[in-house]
């Protein structure tokens, strides 16, 4: 730890010299300075840039060679026949990414809140070994994307584990990632596989925080467990489910990583999602077009501010109750 | 073994089994074969070879086929049952159709034996290809693939760890105009994904010059509002009136920072530590986006392309996979408990 004291010890120097030329106000501002600088440049000027990106064409990148559109993308992305049919729009990709999205959405959370929140229940009893149980629902959380992507990758290839699992089970083989209705299927089972532990937590943090008296009283009483369930404990962990349908809702809505390396948006377009049409439209296709990409990310950022909006509500309606 | 069978506790007799408990350990057995299942299967598939990963239906231990000398060829062992009955182990020559010719590996020059390949069985052994773990870092750029990582990793957690203490400790123990305003601004963008200022991201670190390097990657990362957030929470926490006998002591207010609050925030300096790592070394779409030169991919682009590239190799990808998981092992095994609290104590991730 002698470097770190000598740094501090050296960079005290210069800074006693700015207090007592400027105070503590100067002080405020030195501390606050580094980390606002660069969040200005890399979030700040991006979040407000991303408009004017929205309302300009071609394929540059540099803004002042961008000629402005109006609403030309916008317009693009929204014209549609019929927006339940991808294939009446213009932009029939982009339809296509954003119904992906909807129905990975749905299920991803659906699935992902049950087998949470059934998880939760389980480790909330009185078992042995609790701690050890957390961990391991917690693990996969902390796998990269890439990692993830590439173990159910080797599992579900042809040859793979969970063929010889369907073989053994006298099943025929499952062509999971060439499939497209099991690659949209492994898709979400795998997005839950990797985040389900992280939502278990906070529901089992809700769960304990629930008075024990309150069902020793039912007990007493002999109330049924399941009306036990239903009128103790969902009431009582609706804040913490409520955060967690928000907050998995928000990750849902971007899902990515675990799925490019899946699947690749592949076989055709049955996993292409908003996040990789906004990631190709900008910078891999060939025919790139940045500000398309940017108005279908203010799109996407739409849904997810309504989002922000209903989690910061939640919290805080829970915080004063 | 009475742990064993402990159940829901909350019964009063205490004794025999009720349904829920069978239908717990089911879900708890389950759950771990599924959840570490994968992982360990990536594991053990990493050991073997490109043959013995071919293999359907495939063996849970990484096993080869045992292969003898001879003349300066490698002809792989079999085990035979010839037509007298008797059992042999014979090398194999070649084999045309469903014929083998097997000949003793201990009489080499002897006539080979033309043998149905029904009869014979191939003798294996238990041998852990270690190969796939050493040749990437020779063929392949892994070694840089990992530097890169490591260093993207340590900088941006030292940075994010500094400059998110200091926004902190200026938030939570000064009191100045703007103050609400900056921690508005701060909470606003706590949920801005990454995805959704792509594009204009790219333009502001291209303009920059940070284009194709490992700053590039590191810099946008660094200034997160979930740490500042954390860190204050926490530093509200630490008394005023301990910065206020420091300044009488005459401490700049730097020394009171440095001495006296990063210490005692140092639990919360963990927590982020921890995830600041793991947020970083899995981190993929921003630095696919950034690097584009080979020779500056992170451990998770480079995994990527080469599944991509090399899709036949799934030996290397494997071992490069799991070499990929051991930091995150790591992190899990030792600071796991850690983890879980500071998550289901404040929802970071």
């Amino acid at each position: 730890m002698a470097p770190l004291r000598w740094f501090a010890r050296i960079v005290d120097i210069p800074l006693r010299a700015w207090q007592r030329m400027t105070g503590q106000g100067g002080m405020i501002a030195l501390f606050l300075l580094p980390n606002m600088a660069i969040f200005s440049v890399f979030v700040l000027i991006p979040l407000g840039m991303n408009a004017l990106y929205s309302t300009t064409g071609g394929v540059e990148f540099f803004l002042a060679d961008r000629p402005y559109i109006g609403t030309a993308h916008y317009q693009r992305l929204m014209d549609c026949g019929n927006y339940l049919e991808p294939r009446s729009c213009r932009d029939d990709m982009f339809w296509i990414a954003v119904w992906n999205t909807a129905r990975f959405v749905v299920l991803q959370v659906g699935l992902m809140t049950l087998a949470a929140m059934i998880t939760a229940l389980i480790l909330n009893r009185a078992i042995p070994g609790k701690a050890f149980w957390r961990a391991v629902f917690f693990f996969p959380v902390l796998l990269s994307p890439v990692v993830v992507g590439l173990i159910w990758k080797w599992i579900l290839q042809r040859q793979g584990l969970a063929n010889l699992g369907m073989v053994e089970l006298g099943l025929e083989p499952v062509n999971w990632l060439i499939d497209r209705f099991w690659a949209f299927a492994a898709a979400v089972g795998v997005s839950v596989w990797a985040h389900m532990g992280f939502y278990t937590l906070i529901l089992l943090a809700g769960l304990q925080a629930i008075p024990r008296d309150l069902y020793e009283a039912a007990e007493m009483d002999g109330t049924p467990p399941f009306r036990v369930f239903y009128r103790i404990t969902l009431p009582l962990l609706m804040p913490n489910l409520l955060v967690v349908l928000v907050l998995s809702l928000i990750r849902a809505v971007q899902i990515f990583d675990e799925a490019y390396v899946l699947t690749g948006g592949g076989p055709g377009t049955s996993t292409m999602f908003m996040t990789q049409y906004i990631y190709e439209q900008g910078f891999a296709n060939l025919l790139r077009n940045p500000g398309l990409a940017a108005a279908a990310s203010i799109l996407m950022a739409l849904v997810l501010v309504v989002l922000t909006l209903m989690q910061l509500w939640l919290s805080r309606r829970a915080g004063r109750s | 073994m009475r742990w064993l069978v402990a159940r829901r506790g909350r019964t009063g007799d205490g004794r025999g089994w009720h349904w829920t408990d069978i239908a717990t350990w089911i879900w708890l057995i389950g759950g771990t074969i599924l959840m570490f299942g994968p992982a360990i299967w990536l594991v053990l598939s990493s050991f073997k070879t490109p043959a013995g990963l071919a293999e359907f239906p495939p063996t849970l231990l990484p096993y080869t086929q045992q292969v003898v000398d001879m003349n300066g060829d490698e002809k792989p062992l079999f085990s035979v049952t010839l037509p007298d009955g008797s059992v042999r182990t014979m090398a194999e020559l070649r084999r045309v159709g469903i014929v083998a010719q097997m000949v003793d590996p201990d009489a080499p020059d002897a006539e080979p034996v033309r043998v149905n390949i029904d009869e014979r069985t191939p003798i294996r052994e238990l041998r852990f290809a270690t190969e796939n773990y050493t040749e990437p870092f020779v063929h392949f750029d892994f070694l840089l693939f990992l530097r890169n990582s490591v260093f993207v990793t340590v900088m941006a957690t030292i940075i994010t760890l500094l400059t998110n203490s200091m926004a902190a400790f200026a938030l939570s123990k000064y009191d100045f105009r703007g103050r609400n305003a900056v921690m508005l601004l701060i909470i606003a963008t706590l949920m801005v994904p990454l995805s959704v200022i792509l594009v204009p991201l790219y333009s502001v670190v291209s303009a920059t010059g940070l284009m194709n390097t490992l700053w590039g990657v590191i810099l946008p990362t660094v200034a997160t509002p979930t740490g500042v957030f954390l860190l204050r929470q926490y530093m509200l926490t630490i008394p005023d009136e301990l910065l206020d006998a420091a300044r009488m002591d005459h401490a700049s207010e730097w020394q009171i920072y440095w001495r006296i609050v990063l210490p005692l925030a140092a639990p919360a300096l963990a927590v982020l530590a921890i995830f600041s790592v793991v947020w970083r070394w899995n981190d993929f779409l921003w630095p696919l986006v950034v690097l584009s030169r080979k020779e500056l991919y992170t451990l998770q682009i480079g995994l990527n392309t080469y599944a991509g590239e090399l899709n036949v190799q799934w030996h290397y990808i494997l071992a490069m996979t799991v070499v990929a998981m051991i930091p995150v092992v790591l992190v899990f095994v030792f600071l796991q408990r850690f983890i879980t609290a500071g998550i289901a104590g404040t929802g970071l991730k």
